[in-house]
């Protein structure tokens, strides 16, 4: 079929289902009940276009290829228009987009079920699909930034999704802000490159690094990475991914796991010969993903609230993913954000399953008359789950073991491969390398003990809430256990699309040769120097060191867990001690950022603006924002409703535009 | 003068301005058929035809150049058309949203409708003119009109007090404009506007009363446009006109009187000399105009103070001086014109105080959107147009003012329009805000239930659905934009061609 | 003896100065509608000599079309002052302030 054909249905049925399911709920107020009517158009608008795009792929000539709809202005050198480009990146994002997006759209089906946004949610969940695909199909910059703030959009609005819950607002509005100051920095690069290269169509960008300065390609690269970073969820702006678990989970699992906060990650990829070109802004993109990794991964030992574990998860894996990107294997990178989709998307799906149940214990427990609450969320009130949500459980498993990288499930190649990219850069010659693969050791052997801690306390021991012998949860709907069966076998499958290089001599890693620039891909590459003869043998002992970490991190954590249950997470406190509360605390970043930012700029506002409070602005001074209105309110007095001032001041308009005129 | 065969062109001159005719006409139809029948209720949909049929008419005649006709006393085609488009659509909306919104307030009259179409040909008048006579006489003809809607709900003495004001003032800026035209006159020697550069080449008059007339004659349309300082009665009259009126008066008439500021800079003024002027008057509005407007909690209000603002924004394009400046004013005007009419026109539906609106605040419209629907979501385009986001057109109206002056060398002034629009942002979606995220307070008022409970009126959802469908479409599709840019290099060779 | 063009003009400049403080400074509604009439007067008379000094009749035409304009608008404004008077018993602009700030 003709891909442009093909192009246009992938972009605009998701719009259509958005438009559709808003207006068809805003407007017809019956209709809302009919909850299957929105379900199955909202799940199709994105199940059709993965087919869509599945054909693309099978077709694809190796040849990459842009489509421009229309041109929507062309202003002396800016030319905004909306193209869209196929290649060999953008194919496989919108693959995961599209399958994990429709998958997620079944599960919300059942998980939803009974909302009365219902209508609402799935609008908001096709607008996101919309924005994503402008992200990861758009050939410029000014429609990969469309989608980077439609997605920005959709996320606020469903991290709010109930808003009546004032928390939920506040995590909405933290994650809006917050992304903010990525967006302008990317914006600043937008600028930077528009006024060095006069284009921002890929084409012309990627073409020449070298027609930008070197330090006009340091500052696009980083305020790039510092935009990155904001959506992306890295230190220092990944304070708003926890918070916006507020939000329903099939949200969590599409927009927090797997496609919204991996779209950094496809920007870098995408401007992959830029970043090249500034070694030291990888240095630091390397270190920031190292740190963020293993940060990330501390605290997420210390959490309780299930969903919690999985963000830090989430920004643990998503510091990796950097972490391949500082030492140039945007490949890997990519391959990464294509197993975590899956594994991290059923973790997540498998989480609301479970919350799913204990919500129904919940609401039994308040029916048999039982006093006080539980939150469906605490791990501390789960466990034996297995017994009651067998399917859940099992998936739950799978993926875990692939994200702990057990050899030969999915995480094992991705992580493995990140891990190796590491080592061989170290060895190189760039020492930075050595610092984050050594950190990514580390943290690979943590990943496998939280994730494993989060298992065992949900699914395995005895159940521990209260009157377990009369209420029981029970397993959830087909709706909810199909995408979590497809997503976990993914999950253990997905990773034999890259083979590592000791087999064949990596011509079996296809995703390499796929996305690869030596390929003929769109993915840069660091050209090494040719190691010994004996790399090999490190290649193999690396692999075994890698899997050695995850098969005893594992082995640790099931043995802790399940035969001390929740006692253990004592002994972690007493043995670490003051470090163990740095971590429960999540290193206070939410509380220094408190006192380093915003009780000065409240401070500094009311001391500076307090002697106008008392005479022009009633009620609170505290921004920029209320100046404005102060002279608003001052000006507006000068409006004295006498005709003869207005008079008046037609007159004095009169004198100032002859002096002017006259004089001038 | 040579007066033979004086009514030989009348023919063709009538047909030129087939619209002009044709409101005057069902003007006179519409009061006769008023006083002869007591039952109007079809008198507003005569009117409604009828602009439909003219626009229809100057769509056709847009894309020639624009001719001299009624021995140039007025222009026909190309921009004329243009102006005349965003005039006659502005009267059938405001015609069709009025009928059930003047019913409810029970001051349904049949004449207010032959007004409208009687100001309407005031407007056109005006707009093509191409005398300084024709000026004045469609200046005032659509003042007068105006007066009298203004003050048309005179049981509610806000209303009649506003009518007094903007009477007074309208009035006494008149005299300003018309001595301006007289000193003009005294400079130049005649009264038509494309000959008036030749008289200034051939050396006629004295500086003083050149440049004092132009000064005095900017008055007047400043005045009509509600540029500062000459705005203040823009709040109050819009506040207590009738809301759907009001829509009308913030619109028609104010493209009206900019198209004749174009015409006459662009035809008879050398340029330079004013621009200083312009840009200064437009930075004072815009700025009032928005920081005004964040302080106020009526929305009627608070759009009036929009509408100052953004006169400022069409001022930048004029400021400019070059035709791409023009074109992207006369643009911007029919983008205004859409956005506004629809703001005015959700607003009027949503009037509930019993006081043409005068009394309510923002506040008491809480939660609005998931109760009227089709209200909320088009006023969401109204207000995002109005702020200036893409893919809307009041993005690219501001787009097509402000590049132009950008060449021209105002950058200052372009930096005040951007930094006002982003505080603009402020207060239209604190609108929406209301209308969607706040929840209403536990007691609505009675009224207000009670106008929730009635459905919207047809012609009212037919005419927001096409205004904000006309604002996508323009955003999305710039074509218009660049089909006004031709309106001024056609003629500009002749103009060059006098000079 | 001829009388010189820029007599005329100061003349109509002075009755027009007289019109504008007496919109700024009279407070009776009529009497504001008296001024602006003497504004437009005052302007009619710089017309009219104008147009007698260049010979040119179109400024004498336009002076038709002032005086006509002036008594519709005459016409309507006091309607609304007589509708104002009937609210408010009042015809002192400043007692109309309802809209304001």
């Amino acid at each position: 079929m003709n891909s442009d054909f093909l192009v246009q249905w992938i972009l605009l049925l998701p719009l259509a289902g958005a438009v559709l399911n808003g207006l068809g709920g805003l407007f017809l107020p019956a209709l809302r009940e009919r909850e299957s009517l929105f379900g199955i158009v909202g799940t199709a608008v994105v199940a059709i276009p993965f087919v869509l795009t599945l054909i693309l792929f099978l077709q694809y000539s190796g040849e990459a290829h842009v489509t421009t709809f229309y041109t929507w202005m062309a202003a002396g050198d800016l030319d905004v228009s909306f193209a869209y480009r196929i290649d060999e990146l953008s194919l496989i994002m919108t693959l995961v987009v599209t399958g994990v997006g429709a998958l997620i759209h079944l599960y919300s089906v059942g998980y939803m079920h009974g909302d009365p946004g219902y209508w609402r949610f799935f609008a908001y969940l096709n607008l996101f699909i919309f924005a994503m695909l402008n992200l990861v199909l758009g050939d410029n910059l000014p429609v990969l930034f469309l989608g980077w703030e439609g997605v920005g959009l959709c996320s606020y609005l469903l991290i709010g999704f109930w808003y009546t819950d004032l928390k939920n607002s506040a995590a909405a509005n933290k994650a809006f802000i917050v992304n903010r100051i990525g967006d302008f920095a990317f914006l600043m690069a937008m600028f930077v490159l528009f006024k060095e290269l006069g284009a921002l169509d890929f084409g012309t960008i990627l073409a020449d690094p070298q027609a930008l300065s070197q330090s006009n390609l340091n500052w696009v690269v980083l305020l790039l990475f510092i935009g990155a970073t904001g959506k992306s969820a890295q230190i220092p702006l990944f304070i708003w991914l926890p918070d916006a678990m507020a939000g329903p989970t099939p949200v969590s699992a599409l927009i927090h796991a797997a496609t919204m906060v991996t779209s950094g990650l496809y920007l870098l990829a995408r401007v992959s010969p830029l970043v090249l070109a500034a070694p030291q802004v990888m240095a630091v993109i390397a270190i920031i993903g190292a740190l963020t990794a293993i940060m990330a991964a501390t605290i997420a030992i210390t959490q309780n609230d299930i969903k919690r574990v999985l963000a830090y998860s989430t920004v643990s894996q998503l510091g990796f993913m950097f972490m391949a990107t500082g030492v140039g294997a945007f490949f890997v990178a990519i391959f990464h954000v294509f197993t975590h989709a899956f594994f991290k998307a059923c973790l997540f799906l498998g989480s609301g399953s479970v919350i799913h149940g204990m919500h129904h214990v919940e609401h039994e427990l308040h029916k048999k008359g039982h006093e006080g609450h539980i939150d469906p969320q605490d791990m501390r009130t789960m466990g034996n789950l297995r017994k009651y949500m067998p399917a859940t459980s099992t998936t739950y498993l799978l993926s875990t073991l692939a994200i702990a990288g057990i050899p030969l499930f999915s995480g094992f190649f991705s992580k493995d491969e990140i891990l190796f990219k590491a080592f061989e850069y170290g060895y190189s010659g760039n020492t930075y390398a050595w610092f984050v693969w050594i950190v990514g050791i580390i943290t690979a052997l943590l990943t496998a003990i939280y994730m494993v801690r989060s298992y065992v306390l949900t699914f395995r021991g005895k159940e521990r809430w209260p009157m377990a012998d009369e209420v029981q949860p029970h397993e959830s709907p087909w709706t909810m256990t199909v995408p979590l069966w497809i997503l976990s076998s993914l999950a253990v499958v997905g990773g034999f699309v890259g083979l590592p290089g000791v087999i064949a001599h990596g011509e079996w890693n296809w995703i390499h040769h796929w996305l690869g620039a030596p390929y003929g891909g769109p993915v840069a590459e660091p050209v090494l120097p040719a190691h010994g003869g004996g790399f090999l043998a490190i290649e193999w002992g690396l692999i075994l060191l890698g899997s050695a970490i995850a098969i005893g991190g594992v082995w640790f954590g099931w043995r802790a867990y399940d035969r001390h249950g929740l006692d253990y997470d004592r002994k972690i406190s007493e043995a670490t001690g003051r470090l163990y509360g740095l971590w429960r605390g999540k290193y206070y970043w939410d509380e220094i950022y408190d006192r380093l930012v915003v009780q000065p700029l409240i401070r500094g506002s009311e001391k500076l603006l307090a002697p106008f409070d008392e005479y022009v602005v009633d009620g609170i001074v505290n921004g920029v924002g209320h100046v404005t209105r102060g002279a608003g309110q001052v000006l507006r007095y000068l409006q004295t409703g006498r005709v003869q001032n207005y008079a008046l001041a037609i007159v004095f308009g009169v004198a100032v535009v002859l002096g002017i005129i006259l004089f001038g | 003068m040579d007066l033979t065969g004086a009514y030989a062109s009348l023919g063709s001159d009538l047909g030129n301005a087939f619209s002009l005719v044709l409101l005057s006409v069902v003007g006179l139809v519409m009061v006769v058929w008023d006083s002869l029948r007591n039952d109007h209720r079809a008198i507003p949909w005569i009117g409604v035809a009828a602009s439909v049929l003219a626009i229809s008419f100057e769509l056709l005649r847009m894309p020639g150049p624009a001719e001299k006709i009624f021995y140039g006393l007025m222009w026909a085609g190309g921009y004329a058309s243009f102006v005349n488009i965003i005039i006659l659509a502005a009267t059938a909306f405001t015609l069709a949203i009025s009928v059930h919104y003047l019913d409810r307030i029970g001051h349904n009259y049949g004449e207010v409708y032959s007004l409208v179409v009687f100001a309407s040909a005031g407007m056109i008048v005006l707009g093509s003119a191409n005398s300084l006579i024709t000026v004045f006489v469609g200046l005032e003809t659509m003042s007068i009109c105006l007066y009298i809607l203004t003050g048309l709900v005179r049981t509610e003495e806000g209303s009649v007090e506003s009518a007094l004001k903007y009477f007074l003032l309208g009035a006494f800026s008149t005299g300003f404009f018309l001595y301006g035209i007289a000193l003009l006159y005294a400079a130049t020697g005649t009264l038509y506007l494309d000959e008036m550069p030749a008289a200034l080449a051939g050396g006629a008059g004295s500086e003083v009363l050149l440049w004092g007339g132009v000064g005095l004659l900017f008055i007047g349309f400043l005045f009509k446009v509600s540029a500062a300082p000459f705005h203040m009665w823009t709040p109050d009259v819009y506040q207590g006109a009738p809301t759907t009126l009001t829509g009308y008066m913030s619109t028609a008439s104010k493209a009206s009187a900019f198209a004749a500021l174009v015409l006459v800079v662009y035809h008879a003024l050398p340029a330079e000399r004013w621009m200083l002027v312009l840009a200064i008057v437009a930075a004072a509005t815009m700025i009032l105009g928005n920081v005004v407007a964040i302080a106020q909690s009526n929305v009627k209000r608070m759009l009036a103070y929009s509408s100052i603002a953004h006169a400022g924004y069409v001022l930048v394009g004029i400021a400019a001086g070059t035709t791409a400046g023009y074109s992207g004013a006369l643009f911007y005007l029919l983008v205004y014109t859409l956005m506004n009419i629809g703001a005015f026109g959700v607003m009027a539906a949503l009037e509930w105080d019993g006081h043409v609106g005068q009394k309510q605040d923002l506040d008491s419209l809480a939660g609005i959107g998931y109760r009227k629907p089709l209200l909320g979501v088009s006023m969401g385009f109204f207000m995002f147009s109005l702020t200036g986001f893409p893919p809307l057109g009041g993005f690219i109206g501001k787009y097509a003012v402000f590049a132009p002056a950008i060449d021209a060398g105002l950058t200052w002034l372009v930096i005040v329009g951007l930094l006002t629009s982003a505080a603009s942002a402020y207060y239209y979606l604190r609108v929406l805000y209301v209308f969607w995220m706040k929840s209403p307070e536990e007691e609505a008022a009675p009224a207000l239930d009670q106008l929730m409970a009635s459905p919207l009126s047809m012609s009212t959802s037919v005419v927001l659905v096409v205004c904000a469908g006309l604002l996508l479409v323009l955003g999305i599709y710039p074509g218009v934009l660049e089909s006004t840019t031709l309106f001024f290099s056609d003629s500009a060779a002749a103009v060059a061609a006098i000079r | 003896m001829e009388i010189s063009l820029d007599w005329y003009l100061a003349l109509s400049a002075v009755l027009f100065a007289i019109g504008v403080l007496g919109v700024l400074f009279r407070r009776n509604a009529i009497v504001i509608l008296m001024s602006v009439e003497l504004m437009l007067n005052a302007v009619n008379l710089s017309l009219v000599a104008v147009s007698q000094s260049i010979g040119d009749l179109s400024g004498q035409i336009l002076v038709f079309f002032v005086m006509s304009v002036a008594a519709a608008e005459a016409a309507v404004g006091l309607a609304i002052v007589i509708a104002i008077f009937r609210k408010k018993v009042s015809v002192d602009v400043n007692d109309f302030t309802l809209f304001r700030y």
